[in-house]
């Protein structure tokens, strides 16, 4: 028996066939103003016709401008790998008049989300949780202003810590490529100006080869992405077929790297930090949240300290926000507290104790 | 001498006014048409004058358009990649005056720009310094028409012409152009365009153009050429054809590249060269010629006898019914005392 092989080098690959019968769950919001190629860009990114269906309304059938939150799921597989995309629009956006506060909705329905999850975790059984968390936002930026614009910066400030922001500049196509170089800087630089923290790529161990390296660089140096979207196959002769628009002075690849940015957004998104961008929504915004919940109900719970028993007796029925593991960890701190003071006032008895010894000796 | 004709004075009734004997022939050169080179030498001497106004959110091209228009920096801005812009909070409007000349004809051209428009997260009633402005210029012209002694020449600051911007989303008109467009095309000869359409195919273009159309039909919003104003059926031909194509979808550039060995205004992309002037790749030709080379001179007929009119009778009704004592904000009793 070969003594130095134990064998656990295989758990890799377990965890991998468990989760590749398992599937996965990815949410990505999509939010921007209407216009900017947001649908076309997800049908392109996923190659799927989510919205294919969708008919642009006239003047008099369209609703009154308020924001809605539609969600859109589907099931891709490639691989023998399941995963269930759900994609959350946010048509309406930035389409009134007035504005102000039209991002209301969308920090509801994240944080919404995220209370669904925290109920659900501490709950009595968990077999079966569907994560209904918002684990990225592509957020679309014009290419037609000078950076950021007013609305952008609220926005992003509302959510910054709630959700992974990966800024994108829709339409690219309406930009040379000197524009979108300066476009790019200018918009990194109001992000820092501005102070909105937006998804970092996690840096490569320094063991990986250059080339992975090289690449990392590559695509952190390219935020925000530059997209063009489209499924449309172009056949310029019979043998260069691609997916693309046509102009009348040429036609714009949208997978080749020197015409837009679509294949590095792809490459992030999907095949290199899928799985980090939901750990980063659990292991960061997640906990956030949950944090900030527990402490607001602790403060409650301080509070009302004297009614609470009666209070806990009603609160299956009647405070359902408060779970019974909430309310056990609350007491038990509670005790705790007691417990520390009584030993406070013993001590400070001693010392008054000791003390009087002492001026009594002299 | 046969064809001198004296200054052709309205008084005079020459006896071709007749009506029964209008179409008169001629059995002989007269000379009349000589008229037209003697106006044509008057205005070469004394120019023209041209107000326009660009409005749209910042970033949609409308200073590179001015420029790309007129052949010329009208509009300041430099476009070097670093070139910090601010939105201003609320709607600036900043005009500059150039005088231009081609082939002998002066033109003072004035432009007026709206930064600040449609970029606040809040934009009600951001269109309320405009319309202040364009009544301005009105105001002006009716206090210097309604003086005793007038100058020759009233200076003329009314905007001749408004070319809206509007975003080329593909979609609709958003709730904003809208309300602008309806609100201004009351007192202005307003121009919309598609800004910065090369991110639109060809069939993106004529889908959204035809959304346009039914949109602002729906909302009864008149763009220039009115269809009210058409003259003549000719006109109304000309016009439709106009219309139909309406509003154009621009591009703007004030770059040369060199395309076939010729130097030509564009862009260039990786993909291709957009050549702003060649008619397949935008409409950049149509609007030029709507603006300058066909309809200038109906831009400013039709602002001063409809525009203007409809904002004098307003303001004289207005005054009348304040009658009796001075009429206030009318005439100042120290300009009318002056010019005694």
């Amino acid at each position: 028996m070969d003594k130095e092989y134990v064998g656990f080098a295989t758990l890799p690959n377990q965890l991998h066939r468990k989760s590749v019968k398992k599937g996965f769950d990815f949410t990505l919001m999509v939010a921007g103003e209407s216009g900017l190629g947001k649908s076309t860009l997800i049908d392109s990114l996923f190659l799927t016709d989510l919205y294919k269906d969708r008919t642009l309304l006239d003047a008099q059938a369209r609703i009154p401008q308020t924001l809605v939150i539609e969600r859109r799921a589907v099931e891709l597989e490639e691989g023998g790998v399941r995963v269930k995309l759900t994609v959350v629009d946010t048509p309406g956006f930035g389409d009134a008049v007035d504005n102000a506060d039209c991002w209301g909705s969308i920090v509801d329905y994240i944080d919404q989300q995220f209370e669904q999850f925290f109920r659900d975790e501490s709950g009595l059984n968990r077999k079966n949780i569907t994560d209904g968390r918002v684990h990225c936002c592509l957020y679309f930026l014009s290419p037609f202003g000078h950076g950021l614009r007013p609305l952008d910066v609220a926005f992003l400030r509302a959510v910054q810590h709630k959700v992974n922001i990966v800024p994108v500049i829709g339409r690219a196509d309406a930009l040379t490529p000197r524009e979108v170089g300066a476009m790019k800087e200018k918009i990194r630089q109001e992000l820092e100006e501005n102070a909105i923290s937006i998804y970092q790529f996690p840096d490569c161990d320094s063991d990986e080869d250059e080339e992975f390296k090289a690449q990392d660089a590559e695509l952190k140096r390219s935020i925000p992405f530059a997209v063009v979207g489209s499924n449309d196959i172009v056949r310029e002769t019979k043998e260069k077929a691609f997916r693309g628009r046509t102009y009348p002075w040429g036609a714009v690849e949208v997978e080749n790297p020197a015409h837009c940015d679509f294949l590095k957004l792809r490459t992030m998104l999907v095949r290199t930090h899928m799985h980090d961008l939901k750990e980063v929504t659990q292991e960061i915004h997640y906990e956030n949240y949950r944090a900030q919940c527990i402490q607001s109900l602790s403060r409650v719970g301080a509070r009302d300290r004297a009614s609470r028993m009666k209070l806990s007796r009603q609160s299956a029925t009647e405070l359902p926000l408060l779970p019974l593991e909430t309310e056990k960890l609350i007491r038990e701190k509670d005790e705790e507290l007691r417990r520390m003071q009584e030993m406070l006032q013993k001590m400070q008895a001693q010392m008054q104790q000791s003390q009087g010894e002492q001026s009594a000796a002299l | 001498m046969e064809g001198e004709l004296v200054q052709p004075a309205p008084e005079e009734t020459p006896r071709d006014a007749n009506p029964a004997n209008v179409g008169l022939e001629l059995f002989g050169y007269v000379g009349i048409e000589a008229v037209l080179d003697q106006m044509r030498i008057k205005t070469m001497k004394t120019g023209f004058e041209f107000n326009l106004m660009v409005v749209g959110q910042s970033g949609l091209g409308k200073s590179t358009m001015v420029n790309t228009l007129f052949k010329s920096k009208v509009s300041r801005k430099p476009t070097g990649p670093g070139y910090e812009e601010r939105i201003p909070k609320t709607v600036q409007l900043q005009s500059i005056t150039h005088v231009i000349e081609e082939k002998g004809v002066k033109m003072k051209l004035t432009v007026t720009d709206t930064p600040g428009f449609g970029d606040q997260i809040n934009n009600e009633n951001c269109w309320d310094p405009i319309i202040k402005y364009i009544n301005e210029q009105y105001e002006k012209y009716l206090r210097e028409e309604i003086l005793i002694s007038r100058k020759r020449k009233i200076p003329d600051t009314r905007v001749h012409s408004c070319v809206y911007f509007v975003p080329p989303t593909g979609h609709w008109l958003r709730p904003l152009d809208l309300e602008f467009m309806r609100r201004l095309s009351k007192i202005v000869n307003m121009v919309p365009v598609i800004a910065k359409a090369d991110t639109l195919t060809l069939e993106e273009r004529a889908e959204f153009k035809k959304r346009i159309q039914k949109d602002l039909k729906a909302h009864g919003i008149s763009v220039y050429p009115q269809e009210d104003f058409d003259d003549n059926s000719d006109d109304r031909i000309l016009n439709n054809k106009i219309r139909d194509k309406m509003p154009f979808a621009v591009v703007g550039a004030d770059k040369e590249h060199q395309v076939n060995g010729k130097r030509i205004l564009g862009r260039k992309t990786k993909w291709g060269i957009i050549e702003v002037e060649n008619p397949a790749h935008c409409e950049f030709p149509l609007l030029r010629d709507l603006l300058i080379r066909s309809h200038l001179q109906d831009l400013k007929d039709i602002t001063h006898n409809v525009h203007y009119e409809s904002y004098r009778m307003q303001r004289l009704n207005e005054s009348n019914r304040l009658a009796l004592s001075p009429i206030n904000g009318l005439l100042g009793k120290d300009e009318v005392e002056s010019d005694l």
